[in-house]
């Protein structure tokens, strides 16, 4: 049942992962130095307004991540927490791996989105390993959650499997316990709520709170109306 | 306090078989190359790598995981390498996975003379099973040890002869925090100058960490993402 509905609303409505990084650079503040995962996270940085002063953070050590560069231009020693090339904006400034986690640690990074396997309705998130897999590690994500004051996570609603990824329980390893602030989905946005549970804030345009409902496993908390996603 | 040797095999002339080696760089950028190269030639084996990433295939570390050089590899993440794969799936390796702020932080502890550090990081995760916990404000801590190793080497992109290094871009990233942390510590630079040339208030590993040094040839950089946009 949830399989064929997801399908429906796969082809026809839903965000895109272009629309869940446009929906989460909303939550983006003037003035901010936001941390930005891999995958979808990273798609979020083409949606900061150009008239917002933001600055980005590569936890491998640099402040003021920039743009690919120009085909010819890319240079071997700058890159990316993704090991992509990339270029430093005017301003930027470089540092040890260290003093990178430091600045995550002490709370000076004002916002961090990363992707997830499964987000639990208290908060606990899993994104590092399936057991049975080639763990491939952590790297930066037990630090990243364990110390940011805001985390947003950007994933799809449901796995390949057609289950849903916003349960009860994490299932899988966690890489972080209470930490997970607000989840976009291709579906909707979500708070997850200090008390536990899935507040629905909006949904994407298409999606009916009853397809939310049906693919959310964890507590879902709708009051109100429901406002469509405006991106 | 002349560092200089001749080249990477000196550098690492006396790293034995079981030995715990720390290696700077991310991915494959800021990589020690020249002696990851000495170190496939030597043939030491046994080892225990400290290493945010384990190279790929032919590159890097996955240079020394195809000798089966290595019994261990302590890293954050070790994705892109399917010798690494093969080798742990076959139990032939051991690999201990240590979230990446806490691997860095471990090395500095080990520079700065700590025994140890409090970490967020890996509460309420399997990285915290038998590990000691502190509540500080009202918040959960793990106690995670300084590192012990018997080689850093790393990769700077100046330094002199007295072993003051410079490093370059997001090249330096492990670089500074294992530089501090080997009980030998081996700098292999891109350009090597006298004392007097380097801006002292620009060195970033002064020279007192690092025991020897000598001038890197033939970096290849590899680049493991060439990712670009056109021109418009």
């Amino acid at each position: 049942m949830l399989r064929t509905s997801q399908r429906r609303f796969r082809e026809e409505f839903m965000l895109d992962k272009n629309g869940i990084a446009k929906r989460i650079a909303k939550e983006i503040k003037d003035g901010y130095y936001v941390n930005l995962g891999i995958g979808i996270p990273t798609l979020v940085a083409n949606y900061i307004p150009e008239t917002m002063d933001v600055v980005l953070q590569s936890e491998n050590g640099l402040l003021g991540m920039g743009p690919f560069p120009f085909e010819g231009e890319e240079d071997p020693d700058l890159i990316n927490a993704g090991k992509q090339t990339i270029t430093m904006l005017p301003g930027s400034a470089t540092f040890d791996s260290a003093m990178s986690f430091g600045m995550i640690r002490a709370r000076k990074v004002n916002l961090t989105i990363l992707g997830a396997m499964e987000v639990s309705q208290n908060g606990d998130i899993a994104n590092w390993k399936i057991p049975g897999k080639m763990v491939k590690g952590m790297g930066g994500a037990m630090d990243l959650v364990a110390s940011a004051e805001n985390i947003i996570v950007a994933m799809q609603h449901v796995n390949k499997a057609g289950e849903s990824k916003l349960l009860p329980q994490c299932t899988l390893p966690l890489t972080g316990v209470h930490c997970v602030k607000k989840i976009v989905t291709e579906l909707g946005v979500f708070d997850v709520l200090p008390g536990g549970g899935f507040k629905l804030l909006e949904r994407a345009p298409g999606v009916s709170v009853n397809d939310i409902i049906k693919a959310t496993a964890g507590e879902l908390i709708v009051e109100g109306e429901i406002l469509e996603i405006s991106i | 306090m002349n560092k200089v040797v001749s080249g990477a095999d000196e550098a690492i002339r006396d790293v034995e078989d079981g030995m715990t080696l720390m290696f700077g760089g991310f991915g494959l950028c800021g990589l020690p190359e020249n002696c990851i190269a000495a170190l496939v030639k030597k043939g030491v084996k046994q080892l225990t790598c400290i290493s945010n990433n384990a190279g790929v295939d032919d590159f890097g570390i996955g240079l020394m995981l195809k000798q089966r050089q290595v019994k261990k590899m302590i890293s954050s993440y070790v994705g892109e390498n399917a010798e690494f794969e093969r080798q742990l799936l076959s139990g032939e390796l051991e690999v201990e996975l240590i979230p990446q702020g806490t691997l860095a932080t471990r090395c500095m502890a080990a520079g700065y003379g700590m025994p140890a550090i409090f970490t967020p990081a890996g509460v309420g995760t399997e990285v915290a099973i038998g590990k000691e916990i502190r509540n500080f404000n009202g918040k959960d801590y793990l106690m995670e040890m300084a590192f012990d190793a018997d080689f850093a080497i790393v990769k700077a992109w100046k330094g002199d002869t007295m072993g003051n290094l410079i490093y370059k871009s997001t090249a330096r990233n492990f670089n500074p925090v294992m530089a501090m942390a080997g009980k030998i510590t081996v700098a292999e630079v891109e350009e090597l100058v006298e004392p007097g040339e380097l801006d002292p208030d620009h060195i970033h590993t002064p020279g007192i960490y690092v025991h020897r040094i000598f001038q890197g040839v033939n970096y290849e950089k590899r680049i493991e993402q060439r990712t670009v946009r056109k021109k418009e």
